[in-house]
C-alpha cells in the first residue's frame, strides 16, 4: 500500500483540469450554437427564402467542426472519474453514475443520431423532418449538458443520499432530491445560458468580420440580428441566474464565497469588493496577500449573499479558526469531529465482524452523529490552512467573470440597436469590437468553472470526501506522462480547429457549400 | 413495477442491460474494423472518399455507445468502474486515446487547412480502428482470466499508518497492460486471442456493410476477396478462446456465503447449466457464419443482418457466461475473494429501481436510430452523391 502521495493528487487534478478546460472552450458553443441554428433554419422552412438555408448552413459548418472536438474531450472526462478518482467512484458512484448514465440514454443519444439527419440529410429527408433533427441536435445537447451538471452540483452539495456503513458508500435515496437540488437547477440554467451568450457573441463577431471587409452583407446583417436577440436574452438570464448562484454558494459553500471575495475576516454590511488587485503578502493567513488598490460597494456584498444589507458575511479566518459568537466551529474541531466520524465507521465494521451488535449499534450512533464532517478527519494531523482554495486564482476568476459579463450584454444591446436602425455597418470601432470580443467570452467561460472548481477545493465532495481521499492509486510518472499527452494532443486539435475555423470563414457562406470537400 | 423486483433480480437485470450495450458495441466496431481497411479497399481518392464517408454517418453511435456503455456501468456497478478504471489505467488510457483521435478525423480529414493533412487524419482512423477493437476485445477477455487486484473497503477507515486510503488497489506496476503477457494459467493466450477475434470480426462486419451500404463494383469485388481471408483469422482466432472458455477453470461462488472459489470447466458448465444462453450463443454464432456465407458464395448483400444479429447474440451470451449463474465477472487473481460479482459491486437496491425507470426509454431510443438510420442509407453511397453532398467527410 502506498503513502499519500500528495504530487499524485495534483497531477491528477492537474489532468482532470486540463481535460475540463479543454472540453469547455468546445461545449458552450454547441450549447447556443445549436439554438441559433435551429431558430435559423426555422425561419428558412417558414419564410421559405434560400438566403435564410445558405446562412444556415455556413453557421452549421461552423458547428460541425467544433462538435467533433468536444465530443472527443468529452468522453475522456467521463472515464476519468473512474481511472484517476477510483475511491470517489466507489464512494458515490451509487448517486454520481446515475446521471452519467442517463446522459447516455436520454441525451447523447438523441445528438448523436440526429446531428447525422441534420449534416447529411438535406436531400433525404423532407424539410420539416430535417428541421425537426436541428431541434432535436440542440435538445439533445442541452440535456445532456442538465445531467452533466446535475452530476457537478451534487459534488458541491451533496443531498438526496445517505451513507450505509455496512457498503462503506453512499447511497441515493432520493432521485428527485438529486435532479431538483437547488445548486443544480441554479447551475444548468447559469452554464447553458452562458454557453448561449458565448455563441451569439461568437456570431455576432465573425459577422462583424464580413461587414468589415464589406463581404455578405446582408447574410452578416442577418446573423447578427438573429444572435444578437438571443445574446440578449442570453446575457439578461445569465445575470440572473449569477446572483442567484452567488446566494446559493454563500449558504452552502461559505468557504468558496468568502474565497471569491478575498474576505478573510468577517463583518457585518459586507462590501463588494466591484475591482481589486492583490499587493504586498501579509503572514497572518498561509498565502494571503493585502489588497494594493480596491474599489468597493458599500453593503453589497451582504446584500449579494443574503438579500439584506446588515447581513454577517463570514470571512476565511472566522471559516478557519471558527466564530463563537456566530456559531461557526473552526476547522479544527471539523477535523476532530470528522475523525471521530472515521473511527467510529471502523468501530462499527469491527463490532459487526466480531458479531457484537451492541458495541456496532454504539459505534453507529458516534458515527452518525459526526458524519457531517466525514471528510475533514482525512486532514487528522495536518494544518487546517491545507483546506483553504486559492483565493487569488479565486478571486480573480470571479471578477473577471462579472466584469466581462456586464460588458457582453451593453455590448450586444448596442449592437442591436444599430442593426435595427441599418447604422451597424458604419460604427467600424464596434465591429472590431465585436470581433475581439470573441477571445473574451471565451476566457470569462473559463474564469467561470475556474470560479467553480477552484473555489470548492479541496472538496470532491463538499465537507464529504477531499481529494486526498479519492484519487486513485497509480504511479506520479504514469498520470505525468498521461497529461503531456492529452496536452500535446488536445493542443494540436485545438491548432487544427482554429486553422480549419478560420479557413471556413474566410471562404464565406457562398463558397461554404462546395468547398469542404475533395 | 420494478419495485417488486428483488436486489438480486435488479442485478441481474442490469446485468442483462450492460450485456445489451457491450453485444451492440461490438457489432457497431464495424465502423472501427472499416477504418482499418480505407487503403484496402479504396485505391483511389473518391474510393476513400465513399469508404469514409459511409463509415461516418455511422461513428458517432458507436461512439455513443461506449460513453452509454461506461456510464451505465458505473451507475449500476460502479465497484467495476472503481476497480477496473482506476486499476486497468493504462489500457483504458490507450482506448481512450484512440477515440479522441476517432472523433475530429472524420470532420477535419478534408477539410482545407487542417493542420495535419488528411494522411495523418486516416492515420488517426486506423489507429483508432486497429487499437479500439483489440484493447476493447483484451480487455474484456480478462472478465474470464482475471486480474490482479484487491479490494478492502476498511482502507477507507484507515487514518493512522499514513496510508492512502484506497478501495480498490491494482497489484502490478503495469495497470492492466499486464493482460498481453501474464503466463498464468496460459492467461495471455486467452486474452490476447478475444482481442484479435474482436478485431477480425469488426472487419468482416465492415465488409459485409460497405457491401451493402455502398453501390461500388469495384469496391465490393475487393470487399469479397478480403471478405474470405479476414473470415478465416476471424474463425481461427474465436474457435480457440471458445474451445480454451470450455475446458478452462472458471471463477464460481457460493450463493449463500459468497465466497469465490475455483470452479472445473466453470464456463461450458454455465452453458449445460443455462440452456437458453446456450441457444442464444449456438443462434448467434449460426447468424455470423451464414451471413459471411450468403455474401461469399449467394451473391447477396444482405450479410450485414445476419451476421449483425448474430454477433450481438454470441456477445450476449458471453457476458451472460461471465456474469450469471454464480460466476464472478471481474476476477481477481491476486484474491480471490476481492472478485467482483453482480451481487458484491452493484448500486444499492433503490439506485437499480431507478435506474431500471430510466431504462425503459431504450426501446424508444433504439426506434430513432433505426428511424434515422433507414432515412438515411435509403440509397447506397454513389460517387455521384460523394461530389454533390456539401457536408461530405
Amino acid at each position: 500500500m502506498q503513502q499519500i502521495d500528495f504530487s499524485l493528487v495534483d497531477w491528477s487534478r492537474a489532468q482532470f483540469a486540463l481535460t475540463a478546460m479543454y472540453h469547455w472552450i468546445f461545449v458552450p458553443l454547441t450549447l447556443g450554437l445549436s439554438f441559433i441554428l435551429a431558430i435559423m433554419e426555422s425561419i428558412y422552412v417558414k419564410t421559405g427564402n434560400p438566403e435564410w438555408k445558405k446562412i444556415t448552413k455556413f453557421w452549421m459548418n461552423l458547428f460541425g467542426i467544433n462538435f467533433a472536438i468536444g465530443v472527443a474531450t468529452g468522453i475522456i472526462l467521463e472515464f476519468e472519474f473512474g481511472t484517476n478518482w477510483s475511491n470517489y467512484s466507489w464512494f458515490v458512484g451509487d448517486i454520481f453514475g446515475a446521471p452519467l448514465a442517463i446522459e447516455g440514454i436520454m441525451a447523447f443519444f438523441m445528438e448523436s443520431t440526429f446531428i447525422a439527419i441534420m449534416f447529411f440529410g438535406w436531400n433525404k429527408v423532407s424539410k420539416k423532418a430535417h428541421l425537426t433533427a436541428t431541434w432535436l441536435t440542440a435538445i439533445g445537447s442541452n440535456l445532456s449538458g442538465l445531467w452533466i451538471l446535475v452530476a457537478n452540483a451534487w459534488m458541491q452539495n451533496p443531498v438526496g443520499m445517505e451513507f450505509n456503513p455496512d457498503t462503506a458508500r453512499n447511497e441515493m435515496h432520493n432521485f428527485l432530491d438529486v435532479l431538483f437540488n437547488p445548486v443544480a437547477m441554479n447551475k444548468f440554467l447559469h452554464t447553458i445560458t452562458s454557453g448561449y451568450l458565448l455563441a451569439s457573441i461568437f456570431v455576432v463577431g465573425v459577422s462583424a468580420w464580413f461587414l468589415l471587409k464589406k463581404r455578405e452583407e446582408q447574410f452578416a446583417m442577418k446573423s447578427i440580428i438573429v444572435a444578437s436577440v438571443f445574446g440578449i436574452l442570453a446575457a439578461v438570464y445569465t445575470i440572473f441566474s449569477g446572483d442567484e448562484s452567488a446566494r446559493v454558494v454563500a449558504k452552502h459553500q461559505p468557504m468558496k464565497f468568502a474565497s471569491m471575495e478575498a474576505l478573510y475576516d468577517g463583518q457585518q454590511n459586507a462590501p463588494l469588493v466591484a475591482i481589486g488587485f492583490f499587493g504586498h503578502p501579509k503572514a497572518e493567513t498561509p498565502n494571503e496577500q493585502e489588497f494594493a488598490f480596491k474599489f468597493e460597494i458599500p453593503n453589497m456584498l451582504s446584500y449579494l449573499a443574503f438579500l439584506d444589507a446588515n447581513a454577517f458575511v463570514p470571512g476565511i479566518r472566522d471559516l478557519v479558526h471558527g466564530n463563537q459568537e456566530r456559531g461557526i466551529i473552526s476547522y479544527k474541531e471539523k477535523i476532530a469531529k470528522g475523525k471521530k466520524a472515521i473511527d467510529a465507521l471502523a468501530a462499527y465494521k469491527n463490532a459487526k465482524k466480531a458479531k457484537k451488535e451492541q458495541d456496532a449499534a454504539d459505534a453507529l450512533k458516534i458515527f452518525k452523529e459526526n458524519f457531517e464532517y466525514f471528510g475533514y478527519g482525512y486532514y487528522f494531523g495536518k494544518d487546517p490552512h491545507m483546506l483553504l482554495p486559492n483565493v487569488k486564482i479565486s478571486f480573480y476568476a470571479f471578477h473577471t467573470m462579472v466584469l466581462l459579463g456586464g460588458f457582453f450584454l451593453v455590448l450586444l444591446m448596442y449592437i442591436y440597436f444599430l442593426a435595427r436602425n441599418n447604422k451597424l455597418q458604419d460604427k467600424k470601432w464596434l465591429l472590431w469590437t465585436a470581433l475581439w470580443t470573441i477571445p473574451l467570452v471565451y476566457l470569462a467561460q473559463q474564469a467561470g468553472w475556474v470560479v467553480a472548481e477552484v473555489g470548492r477545493q479541496p472538496w470532491v465532495i463538499q465537507d464529504l470526501m477531499p481529494n486526498i481521499a479519492a484519487v486513485s492509486q497509480i504511479d506520479t510518472y504514469s498520470v505525468q506522462i498521461t497529461f503531456f499527452l492529452f496536452l500535446v494532443v488536445f493542443t494540436a486539435l485545438l491548432i487544427a480547429e482554429i486553422k480549419i475555423m478560420l479557413t471556413t470563414v474566410r471562404k464565406g457562406p457562398e463558397i461554404t457549400e462546395n468547398s469542404t470537400k475533395k | 413495477m420494478f419495485e417488486n423486483l428483488s436486489f438480486l433480480s435488479l442485478q441481474q437485470y442490469w446485468w442483462f442491460l450492460i450485456a445489451v450495450l457491450g453485444a451492440l458495441l461490438v457489432f457497431l466496431l464495424f465502423v472501427q474494423g472499416g477504418q482499418t481497411l480505407i487503403y484496402k479497399l479504396g485505391k483511389t481518392e473518391i474510393e476513400r472518399t465513399m469508404l469514409v464517408n459511409s463509415l461516418g454517418r455511422k461513428w458517432e453511435i458507436t461512439f455513443t455507445t461506449l460513453v452509454t456503455f461506461g456510464g451505465a456501468f458505473f451507475a449500476s456497478f460502479p465497484l467495476f468502474y472503481s476497480t477496473s478504471f482506476g486499476g486497468a489505467y493504462w489500457v483504458w488510457m490507450i482506448i481512450l486515446f484512440a477515440f479522441i483521435l476517432q472523433a475530429v478525423s472524420y470532420e477535419y480529414r478534408t477539410k482545407a487547412n487542417n493542420f495535419l493533412g488528411t494522411k495523418t487524419y486516416e492515420t488517426f482512423l486506423f489507429i483508432n480502428g486497429a487499437i479500439g477493437s483489440i484493447f476493447l476485445g483484451t480487455a474484456v477477455a480478462t472478465f474470464f482470466t482475471g486480474s490482479q487486484f484487491s479490494v478492502n473497503k476498511m482502507n477507507l477507515v484507515d487514518l493512522t499508518s499514513g496510508n492512502m486510503p484506497i478501495i480498490s488497489a491494482w497489484e502490478n506496476p503495469w495497470h492492466g497492460l499486464e493482460a498481453i503477457w501474464t503466463t498464468q494459467n496460459l492467461a495471455f493466450m486467452q486474452n490476447l486471442s478475444l482481442g484479435l477475434a474482436v478485431f477480425f470480426l469488426a472487419r468482416v462486419l465492415a465488409l459485409l456493410y460497405f457491401m451493402n451500404n455502398i453501390d461500388n463494383e469495384v469496391i465490393v469485388n475487393r470487399a469479397k476477396i478480403y471478405l474470405k481471408r479476414n473470415a478465416l483469422v476471424f474463425l481461427v482466432f474465436f474457435l480457440f478462446f471458445v474451445i480454451r472458455l470450455m475446458f478452462i477453470n472458471g471463477f464460481a461462488y457460493h450463493a449463500d456465503t459468497h465466497e469465490v472459489y475455483m470452479q472445473a470447466h466453470k464456463y461450458f458448465n454455465n452453458l449445460i447449466e443455462m440452456p437458453l444462453v446456450l441457444i442464444i450463443f449456438l443462434a448467434g454464432v449460426v447468424g455470423v457464419l451464414y451471413g459471411i456465407f450468403i455474401n461469399l458464395f449467394k451473391n447477396s448483400n444482405k450479410g450485414i443482418w445476419f451476421s449483425g444479429a448474430g454477433t450481438i447474440l454470441t456477445v450476449l451470451a458471453l457476458f451472460f457466461l461471465a456474469g450469471y449463474n454464480n460466476t464472478s465477472y471481474y476476477p481477481s487473481t491476486f484474491d480471490l475473494q476481492s472478485s467482483l460479482t453482480i451481487e458484491n459491486s452493484s448500486s444499492s437496491q433503490y439506485t437499480l429501481t431507478v435506474m431500471s425507470y430510466v431504462s425503459l426509454m431504450i426501446p424508444f431510443v433504439a426506434a430513432y436510430i433505426w428511424w434515422a438510420w433507414k432515412s438515411m442509407d435509403k440509397e447506397a453511397i454513389t460517387e455521384d452523391e460523394m461530389q454533390k453532398d456539401d457536408h461530405a467527410y
